[in-house]
This record gives structure tokens, C-alpha cells and sequence, in this order.
């Protein structure tokens, strides 16, 4: 183990740059803070804070909309999914578009709390536990549609290798069957994750709550965490072994996701850069998610000197260098379709942009590609309001781009007498916008019960935290 | 298991880390060998300062991460060649890198699992009671305050001496940790 370990900050990383203008940086916590006003700052929010009414309203409609999730579901199991409006040739629709969909929204927060550790970037720090948050509650929406999508989910767990009496294994060769083990080994390290980064965060909870009850409880999450030096140590080792092993874990879950299309034979679907593709465009989603929820809270909570106008612009740069990637990307596939030679990858091309969907694709172009070129200037960098608007825009692109992939490749069959054409019912809209609900429902407990920035690292952010060596 | 002393042993209080790594540097070199530190982040070289190196947990997770691999990639080859074995198209049974994925999978999720359960068994967690938790400022580890600790069952501990000894430390405070 090195023991300069990155999670404590450069020694500069607080100070401002040198005074040149361009190299001047804004710092990643606002000024005057202390060791205990941040923690009180945190857990004030948890502990005593009155909720206030605007989160009771949020809470309302985002519980109405999940309640909306479970209608859609249980008509669902009565009737089946014959009230979708899937059909042959479209087999895979709303169902693998919001899927895909929802698990890249959750790759965000993998890449900031993995892999942005791993590259010493400290102005993680005050998002990190905020977008694994988004990461575990993107992943529990994201599950459901496959696991609806099987049609009795009941059934759902003839997935699994176990011993059964029929003596029957899963399709190993299967990237479906990859994308189980993939999923499922995502969502359980995930949630390891965001649990064990909690640790030291719920033994400060314990320490400062006020009643028994949540003493009791936070206290038994916290699982006697007692702050020792060894602990710290060993603490220290799990969670860097841990960054490094969800690193090639959240590129491996998108990779497999872009296989399922991939490995197939349909046009459009069966080209060698699907995985890089689709891992980029996961992590320009989930940064549009993570600026679109941090937003607000920021300013909902005053937490403006923690998340500051910094961690705004960075992200908008990934955003931004993401975005320029699958816009090569989607440049890529339209000269991929013309290089192949092939009429079927020429047409699907060709259908894309002036086919019966053609304004999903320029759709598609417009917030994807477009849009985002904004984040050239710093000005708009800075401005949470049109970085807030463009985030919505990529947001919604991203599921456009799903929608382009998997629907518009799918009902021009190859064969002209199979062809189809697919549209939503509105089973299909009220479970995608009820997951959504399902999203924010889970968000705001989160924000209201759990310390939504990482206490004990914000800590490690200020200048009194590094040793003096004599 | 109560060792025969009459209390856990002293606490000192500090309000820096520099500070707190300086008296426990001392603290070591003086010949005490049962000393923790409690903060309320990690400190860079505390661990050293209490004479603490090494930890085991990076080839406890080098072990789950083979023995998840082998697990996953063990699994599909059993159902796939000896367990139900499927001749489709004269294709070999042994179809090994369509199984790399899955056991690239188990393989960090054993990892995972021995990174999380390795760390906290190691640290004897969970551990709802321990003596620290009984002097009434011990909260206060948890929010802006160092601690440093000797235990009554160090070979060098006598209460009167030790205790003057880390007063000479210059700490905030020094208090006996009660059973």
C-alpha cells in the first residue's frame, strides 16, 4: 500500500492557483471553515433541520408518480405484456431503452467516486456520496425492466445457476446471461460501496443525534466505528482496492450491455465499437444527471460553499468531452454503414435520418451533439441555470439515442413483408415516467436521513487537516 | 474477556493532528506498544506514528478475486462440458471466451466481498461497546477532536507514571477510560 494515499487531497489542492488569472482556480470548499462546522453543517441537515415544505411537496409528487410505477406494474402481472406496445418485428422496446437508459445514469457516480479517487481529484470529494446515491437508485429503476420484460418475473430467477430438478443450467454463452451477472454484481458492489463510504459518516450521527431512537439506529449502522488509527488504516486499503476494482467493473457492466446489441447480427447493432461507445455515452448521461439533482439541492440546502461554482465547471467539462466522443461515435456509424459495403447497414443508415423516425435521429443530434457546445464557454460553464438546462437536453438525447438504436433498427426487418412500425401505449409511459418517480422518491429519503456530502472527507479538504512535518 | 487491570487505560485529548502524530510518536519511542490514535478523518502517517505497518487486506482481496474467478469460470465449464453438454453444430463444448465475462464478474465481486469483509473483520467490527466510548468527550472523535490512547494491559503502563507522562504531552486533557 502506498501510504500517500489519494484520497488526502494534494497539499495545494485548497490553496488557489498561482495568481496568473488563467490558472487561478475556484476552491473546492468555500472559505472559514472549520472541522466542526462542517460537520455541523452536514448533519444539521440530517439531524435538526425541520423538513421543510418544499421537500414535503417534492416527496408528495415523486411518491405519486412511484405509486403511478406500482398501477402500471400490477395491471401488468394481471394482464401481461400485451398492453405494451411491443411487437414483431420491435420485441425490444421501452423495456431495454429505459434499461440501458437508467444503468448508464448510474455510471456517474461509479466514475466519480472510483475512478476520479483513483486520479486524485479532490473536488470529488462533496459529490461522490451524492452520485453513488444516483448510482444505486438508477440501478434498482434499471432492473426492473428486464426483469418485467421476461414477461412472468416470478419466474425470474430461472436466471440463476442453482440446482434445480429439471437439471437445467442458464445459456452461459448468452451476453443476456453476462448482463445478469454483470447487473447484479454492479449493484451489489455499488452498494458495498456508498454502505461502507457511510461507515465514519454514521458514527458522527450517532455521536451528535439527539433522540434514543436514532442513536440506536444510526448507531447500529455505524457498526461501533470508533475512528481508530488501524481501523482508519485498513479503512483506508478497502476502499482504494475497492475504487480499483469498481473501475474496470462499471467499464465492464456497459460493455456487456452494449454486447447484448452487439453480438447480435442487426444492422446497425453489429459493430466492434459498441463498447467504448456506449461506455462514454453511460458517463455523458450520468454527469447530465448528476448536474441536473446537484443543481437544485445546492441551492435548496445552501450547500453553495461545498458544491461549488468548481465541481459546476468540471463537470461540465467531462460533459462536454464525453459528448464530443459519441458525437464522433455517431459519425463513426454513419461512415461504418457506408464502409461495410453492406445494403442493410447502408439502408439502416440511411432510415435512420430520413426514415418514418426521422425526427428522433435529427432529434437525437440536436441535444446529443448540438447542444452541449456550449460548455465551450466558460460563461456558460458557470451558470447553473444553462448548465441545468443543458444537462436536461442530454438527458433527454440519451434516451433519444436508445430509442434510435434499439426501435429504428428493429422494424425494418430484412425482410420488406416483416417490416413494422412500433408505438408506446401509454402502460409504456406511465412505467418509464413511474420509475422516474420510483428515482426521486428513493433521492429524497436519501437527502432527508442520510448525510448527503461525505462528512469526514469534506474534513480532509482543509488545510488544518495536513500534518505540519516539523 | 476482562484482562485483570482496573481500568481499559488513559485517553488524551488533542486538538490538531500534528499534535496528535507528535505525542504519538513520542509515546512509541518512550517503549509504550498497546497505543491507538482516534480521529475524526484519517491522518496521513498516523499509523506509523503508533507503530502500526502492515495490513493483509490487499492479498485477502487478491485471494477472493482468483477464487471468484475460478469459481465463475469453474461453474461454466461443469454445466457447459460435464454437466449437460449441448452439441450444436459440431461447436466445441469448451467455448471458453464466451465465459471470460462472468467470471471477470464473480471475480471482483468476490474481490468486493473480501475487500468489505476482510477489512472490518480485521478491525474486529462490528463492535458496538467499547471502553473509549465511556469518557464523555470521546464524541467529540467523531467531530474535531484527536484522541490518543494507552492501554492498561501495556508491559511499560503504571497508572500514576503513564499519566504524567502524557500530561508532559501537552494535551487538552487526560482522562482515565473506565471499564
Amino acid at each position: 500500500m502506498d501510504p500517500r494515499d489519494p484520497r488526502l487531497p494534494h497539499p495545494q489542492a485548497n490553496q488557489p492557483g498561482p495568481q496568473t488569472g488563467r490558472l487561478e482556480r475556484a476552491p473546492t470548499i468555500g472559505p472559514g471553515h472549520s472541522f466542526g462546522s462542517i460537520t455541523d453543517k452536514i448533519s444539521t441537515i440530517v439531524l435538526t433541520r425541520k423538513t421543510s415544505g418544499g421537500w414535503f411537496i417534492g416527496f408528495g409528487i415523486a411518491f405519486a408518480m412511484m405509486m403511478m410505477m406500482l398501477y402500471a406494474i400490477g395491471w401488468l402481472l394481471i394482464k401481461g405484456v400485451g398492453i405494451w406496445g411491443n411487437n414483431n418485428p420491435v420485441g425490444w422496446a421501452f423495456d431495454i431503452i429505459n434499461f440501458v437508459w437508467w444503468i448508464g445514469i448510474g455510471h456517474a457516480g461509479t466514475l466519480i467516486s472510483a475512478i476520479l479517487l483513483l486520479l486524485r481529484q479532490s473536488w470529488r470529494t462533496s459529490i461522490n456520496r451524492f452520485a453513488e446515491a444516483m448510482t444505486l437508485f438508477a440501478v434498482a429503476c434499471a432492473g426492473l425492466f428486464p426483469l418485467l420484460h421476461v414477461g412472468r418475473p416470478w419466474f425470474a430467477y430461472w436466471l440463476l445457476p442453482y440446482p434445480n430438478t429439471m437439471s437445467l443450467w442458464p445459456q452461459f454463452r448468452s451476453p443476456l446471461m453476462w448482463d445478469v451477472f454483470a447487473v447484479a454484481t454492479y449493484a451489489t458492489v455499488s452498494l458495498l460501496f456508498w454502505y461502507i463510504g457511510l461507515v465514519p459518516d454514521f458514527a458522527t450521527l450517532r455521536d451528535r443525534a439527539k433522540s434514543r431512537p436514532w442513536k440506536i439506529l444510526y448507531g447500529f449502522f455505524s457498526l461501533g466505528w470508533r475512528g481508530s488509527a488501524k481501523h482508519w488504516y485498513r479503512y483506508e486499503s478497502a476502499y482504494l482496492l475497492l475504487a480499483g476494482l469498481a473501475t474496470p467493473l462499471v467499464l465492464s457492466v456497459h460493455t456487456i450491455v452494449s454486447f447484448d446489441f452487439a453480438t447480435s447480427v442487426i444492422p446497425g447493432w453489429h459493430t466492434t465499437f459498441f463498447p467504448p461507445y456506449f461506455v462514454a455515452g453511460a458517463i455523458y448521461a450520468g454527469f447530465a444527471m448528476v448536474l441536473t439533482l446537484a443543481i437544485p439541492v445546492r441551492k435548496a440546502f445552501g450547500l453553495q460553499d461545498f458544491i461549488t461554482m468548481r465541481h459546476l465547471e468540471n463537470m461540465g467539462k467531462v460533459m462536454l468531452t464525453t459528448g464530443l466522443i459519441v458525437g464522433y461515435a455517431y459519425v463513426m456509424e454513419v461512415f461504418y454503414s457506408w464502409y461495410s459495403g453492406n445494403i442493410y447497414e447502408m439502408y439502416v443508415m440511411f432510415n435512420r435520418a430520413f426514415g418514418p423516425y426521422w425526427w428522433t435521429y435529427w432529434l437525437l443530434i440536436v441535444c446529443n451533439i448540438v447542444a452541449p457546445q456550449a460548455l465551450w464557454f466558460k460563461k456558460v460553464r458557470t451558470s447553473p441555470l444553462i448548465l441545468f438546462v443543458i444537462a436536461m437536453f442530454v438527458n433527454v438525447g440519451m434516451w433519444l439515442e436508445r430509442f434510435v438504436i434499439i426501435v429504428v433498427s428493429l422494424h425494418r426487418d430484412f425482410l420488406p413483408s416483416s417490416w413494422g412500425m412500433y408505438s408506446p401505449t401509454r402502460w409504456d409511459f406511465m412505467l418509464f415516467f413511474g420509475t422516474i418517480g420510483l428515482f426521486l422518491t428513493l433521492l429524497f429519503l436519501f437527502i432527508r436521513f442520510l448525510p448527503m456530502i461525505s462528512i469526514f472527507e469534506m474534513r480532509t479538504l482543509l488545510p488544518e487537516a495536513q500534518v505540519h512535518e516539523d | 474477556m476482562r484482562p485483570k487491570t482496573e481500568t481499559w487505560g488513559l485517553l488524551a485529548e488533542f486538538d490538531d493532528p500534528t499534535s496528535l502524530i507528535e505525542a504519538a510518536e513520542k509515546t512509541r519511542e518512550a517503549g509504550y506498544t498497546r497505543i491507538d490514535a482516534f480521529t475524526p478523518f484519517p491522518v496521513e502517517g498516523l499509523h506509523e506514528a503508533i507503530g502500526f505497518h502492515h495490513t493483509k487486506l490487499p492479498m485477502i482481496v487478491l485471494a477472493g478475486g482468483i477464487l471468484g474467478f475460478v469459481t465463475g469460470f469453474g461453474m461454466q465449464y461443469f454445466a457447459t462440458v460435464i454437466h449437460y453438454p449441448l452439441n450444436i453444430g459440431g461447436r466445441p463444448l469448451n467455448s471458453w471466451p464466451a465465459w471470460i465475462p462472468i467470471s471477470f464478474e464473480l471475480a471482483i465481486l468476490f474481490a468486493a466481498f473480501a475487500a468489505i469483509f476482510g477489512m472490518l473483520a480485521l478491525n474486529r467490527l462490528p463492535e458496538p461497546y467499547h471502553p473509549v466510548f465511556n469518557v464523555g468527550r470521546f464524541v467529540l472523535a467523531t467531530r474535531d477532536q484527536f484522541f490518543l490512547s494507552i492501554e492498561a494491559s501495556d508491559p511499560k503502563f503504571r497508572r500514576d507514571e503513564t499519566r504524567r507522562f502524557l500530561e508532559a504531552l501537552r494535551p487538552l486533557e487526560v482522562s482515565d477510560v473506565p471499564w
